[in-house]
């Protein structure tokens, strides 16, 4: 399942549960195997023809690299902790309903503690006043953490230009995505989402297991 | 039309009629405020405040004022009053949250926003900004993106070197442009002078 060459699962929900299987075989070419999973191909799934490896011959070891499968476990099942400060909420919980489903991304356990959850969405409008609690929380999350920024608001001040409103989250936490939209639906949100999987997927992980670097990449408008 | 002027001015002649195209309106002198409040509400049967709010009139003196709408629930009319403070530099008004419990929160806001106090309110302290800001935002003289200023907790400034900024207007205010015949996607509010933003400033002019 987890070759070296192979990018692991890939999980797309249409109306029936369709699973995808990218497997890489001894020649290096990649091929879609798709298995409809009803009841009489269940029966099947014990075959080891239908799977990308045989255990017979390759024993139960899969070996790939660490960063794939640190990265791969990290993105499928980020926790998001819902910052939800003002209307953009409301499409967050969308998201989170059932005809838009955050939970195929594994991300339907919403941890309204930090310190249970991986990734924070600033859903709404930042003040002053309350960007003191955001900072709080952001720093009470453990690593790794993610910041998401969605909506206007939580991006760049959206359309307060005011005395009130923080122009912009990443000027008091680090963020990794922006989500435009006043609000965005459902979908851009889970376009974010997918955006954020995209990153951690890219993220050297194992260099930073073994030593302590904080995951912090900056502030907009620190000075250092 | 309901009598309830001539009923205010038979019994309290220092209120006098305000100009008003809705509602009837009076003017009442702050420190006869209470009184009349209580007849409103104990005899005339003006029972719900729907509304307190803070005013800077810009104006030499008096310059700040408070206006009151009171609902009568019978009736089904509504009545505005109007005071000033009478000092500029200290503006104060007697607080009607005794006899109102709603206006609590709005004399809080009316005090953060224009300044002026509430005397006998039982906790007169900001509600919107916190409660360290120096200034009060809805006075005439202060700008419209805000004035620069140190965020209230410590440790949170330091290690994000956030403060509060005037918030980059990008030459003006944000309209819709309503003056020719235009399409929908023109419509959307613009700011005056596109020419620079936060991340390119004009060169000389204040970012």
């Amino acid at each position: 399942m987890l070759g070296t060459r192979g990018r692991g699962l890939s999980v797309q929900l249409p109306r029936w549960v369709r699973i995808g299987l990218v497997l890489s075989d001894s020649t290096g070419l990649a091929r879609l195997r798709t298995l409809f999973l009803n009841p009489q191909h269940l029966a099947k799934m014990n075959s080891t023809i239908d799977y990308g490896y045989n255990s017979k011959v390759e024993g139960e070891i899969v070996i790939s690299r660490a960063d794939a499968v640190i990265n791969w476990v990290r993105r499928h099942s980020v926790w998001p902790m819902p910052m939800g400060l003002a209307c953009c909420a409301i499409e967050l919980m969308a998201a989170g309903g059932a005809r838009f489903d955050i939970s195929r991304f594994g991300m339907e356990v919403m941890r309204f503690s930090p310190r249970q959850a991986d990734c924070m969405i600033v859903a709404g409008t930042v003040t002053y006043k309350m960007a003191e609690a955001v900072r709080r929380i952001y720093e009470q999350m453990a690593a790794p953490k993610w910041v998401v920024a969605m909506g206007a608001c939580a991006s760049t001040g959206g359309m307060y230009r005011s005395y009130a409103v923080l122009q912009g989250v990443d000027r008091v936490v680090p963020v990794d995505v922006y989500i435009s939209g006043c609000p965005p639906r459902p979908e851009a949100l889970l376009d974010g989402m997918l955006l954020l999987q995209e990153k951690i997927r890219r993220e050297p992980s194992a260099r930073g297991l073994f030593t302590t670097r904080p995951h912090d990449p900056g502030v907009v408008g620190a000075k250092a | 039309m309901d009598k309830i002027l001539e009923t205010l001015q038979a019994r309290f002649p220092f209120v006098s009629e305000r100009a008003s195209g809705d509602h009837p309106a009076v003017n009442v002198p702050a420190e006869r405020l209470l009184e009349v409040a209580a007849v409103l509400r104990n005899e005339l049967g003006f029972d719900v405040l729907t509304d307190l709010c803070g005013v800077d009139w810009d104006k030499d003196s008096p310059r700040f004022g408070v206006i009151y709408h009171f609902y009568h629930g019978v009736k089904k009319m509504y009545l505005r009053v109007a005071t000033l403070a009478p000092n500029d530099a200290a503006p104060e008004v007697p607080s009607l949250s005794a006899l109102w419990p709603s206006a609590d929160w709005h004399e809080r806001e009316a005090f953060d926003m224009v300044g002026i106090k509430f005397a006998g309110h039982p906790d007169l302290r900001r509600i919107l900004m916190w409660d360290s800001y120096p200034y009060h935002p809805l006075r005439k003289e202060f700008p419209l993106a805000g004035i620069e200023t140190p965020l209230p907790a410590a440790d949170v400034a330091e290690a994000t070197k956030a403060t509060l900024i005037a918030a980059p207007m990008m030459g003006g205010p944000f309209h819709a442009r309503t003056e020719e015949k235009h399409h929908m996607s023109d419509a959307e509010p613009r700011a005056a002078d596109e020419s620079w933003t936060e991340e390119n400033p004009k060169p000389g002019a204040k970012g």
